[in-house]
């Protein structure tokens, strides 16, 4: 049994906007969400910028009960936040307080990368070092659990089909969308909530600026400072947030008249094996290009037929080979490569809600006909050079637009691409 | 501090744990905190943390194990504030 899946629903937390309609007009005018972070100074780290979602905590009041409060950490506010727009968004009411039924046909893949390390750094560490564990309350394992996030959302919406949390680094948000995807073909389930949350926390960015691959020359220029496949690039800037999309069965959509934004034609995920060049830390880029090719297999689409790609595009020294690979596996060169922008210069990279947040804004592209700017490279990489002409500097109106591919590429060597429709 | 002075404020912690509302309306001594006012029972140890807070006394695991009823908080309550 294989069966058409389309989504019907998105809702984002991102550091450039709070909800779709936002976050939208955000990406059109290619808006920035990086700002200087006190906390990254006071730390002593090199890289003193991140992007972080303004305003989440008045929107959590708005939508939660105090008790539900009480429990809710910051990736679960961000998750449940996201989920619950991206549900309404799909056309669904959300359940009412003591409404005891249960949605046996919804699921959940929702991913993090890191996991609850706000309530772990703030709260267990120091509570359970100063032998006042007692302290914590009941609320400790469900925040540090790694499924914490889907299983908030589960209690939110009632979801009774596979409520499940994914971890594959920075690959997760489009593995999560694999996975949902796969789930229904398959027949076992009509609806998938797909994404992930990350949240903002120097404990989570200290490794990073450690191991020297975050953006350091830029810090008195913040909006600059995340510089996907520029020649001045230095390192990635860290973001956080939550993207979620309902993924629904084509049958049931149009069985219930819902709008849909998207089809999702092609999915796949791999593992470069640390083999070939890569590693823990790198892909093996024939890792990185079999899985672009399996994405279009399963979509049964010619590589000619893709108009955009959302890429990766981190701002580290991967992004020109990352863009070779777009390239080999597509077997399209610098004359007829496909627009290709980078959503990581708008809001940094959300680790395991980057390819969430990023799908997010690749069925809004779709829908609404543009490829949003990918900024701070107006000195194009010299590897990428070639390729100039098909990056966009400012927002691109792309009337003709109809199948986008996104892909994510995390620390484990793993690798997910999707490739998506424009519905109509 | 009177009974019903040290009740108010029990009932001000529980109410955000409270799932029938209702039930809180006519809260008394009697009112049991699981099976009448549905507050999760894992979150009892939030409760009890907040007791603790607001009225600076320690309370012991076998202290929670006799607490069924809102008049069970008041009376432990005032043993451990006396």
């Amino acid at each position: 049994m294989s069966r058409r899946v389309v989504i019907t629903g998105l809702g984002v937390i991102s550091p450039n906007g709070n909800g779709v309609a936002e976050f939208e007009l955000a990406l059109r005018k290619g808006k920035s969400g990086l700002a200087l972070q006190p906390s990254m100074v006071e730390a002593g780290f090199n890289c003193h910028v991140a992007a972080v979602p303004q305003g989440v905590d008045a929107l959590a009041q708005a939508a939660f009960r105090e008790e539900e409060l009480l429990a809710m950490n910051t990736s679960h506010r961000y998750a449940a936040l996201a989920a619950l727009e991206a549900w309404q968004d799909a056309g669904f009411t959300r359940p009412e307080a003591g409404d005891d039924r249960v949605d046996w046909d919804s699921g959940a893949v929702l991913g993090t990368g890191i996991g609850g390390m706000d309530t772990i750094a703030e709260r267990v560490v120091p509570l359970v070092n100063a032998k006042r564990s007692k302290r914590l309350g009941s609320t400790a394992v469900e925040q540090v659990m790694a499924s914490g996030i889907s299983a908030r959302v589960s209690g939110v919406l009632a979801l009774g089909n596979q409520v499940t949390t994914n971890s594959s680094a920075c690959a997760t948000g489009v593995e999560a969308v694999a996975e949902g995807t796969w789930r229904i073909r398959a027949g076992r389930a009509e609806r998938m909530l797909c994404g992930g949350a990350e949240v903002p926390s120097p404990y989570i960015w200290a490794g990073f600026d450690a191991m020297r691959v975050l953006s350091r020359k830029f810090n008195d220029q913040p909006e600059k400072a995340s510089r996907p496949m520029s020649a001045s690039a230095g390192g990635f800037i860290p973001g956080c947030g939550s993207g979620v999309l309902v993924l629904e069965s084509l049958d049931s959509a149009l069985a219930r008249g819902a709008r849909i934004r998207a089809e999702v034609l092609g999915v796949a995920t791999n593992c470069g094996g640390h083999r070939g060049g890569g590693s823990m830390t790198s892909p093996n880029p024939t890792g990185v290009q079999r899985c672009i090719q399996a994405a279009l297999a399963d979509a049964a689409l010619e590589p000619a037929r893709i108009d955009a790609i959302s890429g990766h595009l981190t701002a580290t020294g991967a992004d020109p080979k990352e863009v070779a690979s777009w390239s080999r596996a597509l077997g399209r060169g610098p004359a007829d490569f496909p627009v290709i922008t980078s959503t990581k210069s708008l809001i940094g990279h959300a680790l395991g809600a980057a390819g969430a947040i990023e799908s997010v804004a690749a069925v809004l592209m779709l829908e609404g006909g543009f490829v949003h700017a990918s900024r701070n490279c107006e000195d194009v990489h010299p590897e990428i050079e070639p390729f100039a002409a098909s990056i966009p500097h400012e927002t691109r109106a792309v009337p003709g637009l109809s199948v986008m591919m996104k892909a994510g590429f995390g620390f484990g060597d793993v690798n997910a691409a999707l490739v998506l429709r424009k519905w109509q | 501090m009177t009974a019903k002075e040290v009740q108010d404020r029990v009932v001000k912690i529980l109410t955000p744990y409270v799932k029938d509302e209702k039930a809180l309306a006519t809260a008394g001594p009697s009112t049991n905190i699981l099976e009448d006012l549905k507050v999760n029972s894992a979150r009892l140890v939030d409760v009890v943390l907040a007791f603790e807070d607001e009225f600076d006394i320690e309370i012991a695991d076998e202290d929670v194990e006799t607490v069924n009823t809102i008049g069970d908080c008041v009376t432990l309550i005032q043993q451990k504030v006396a």
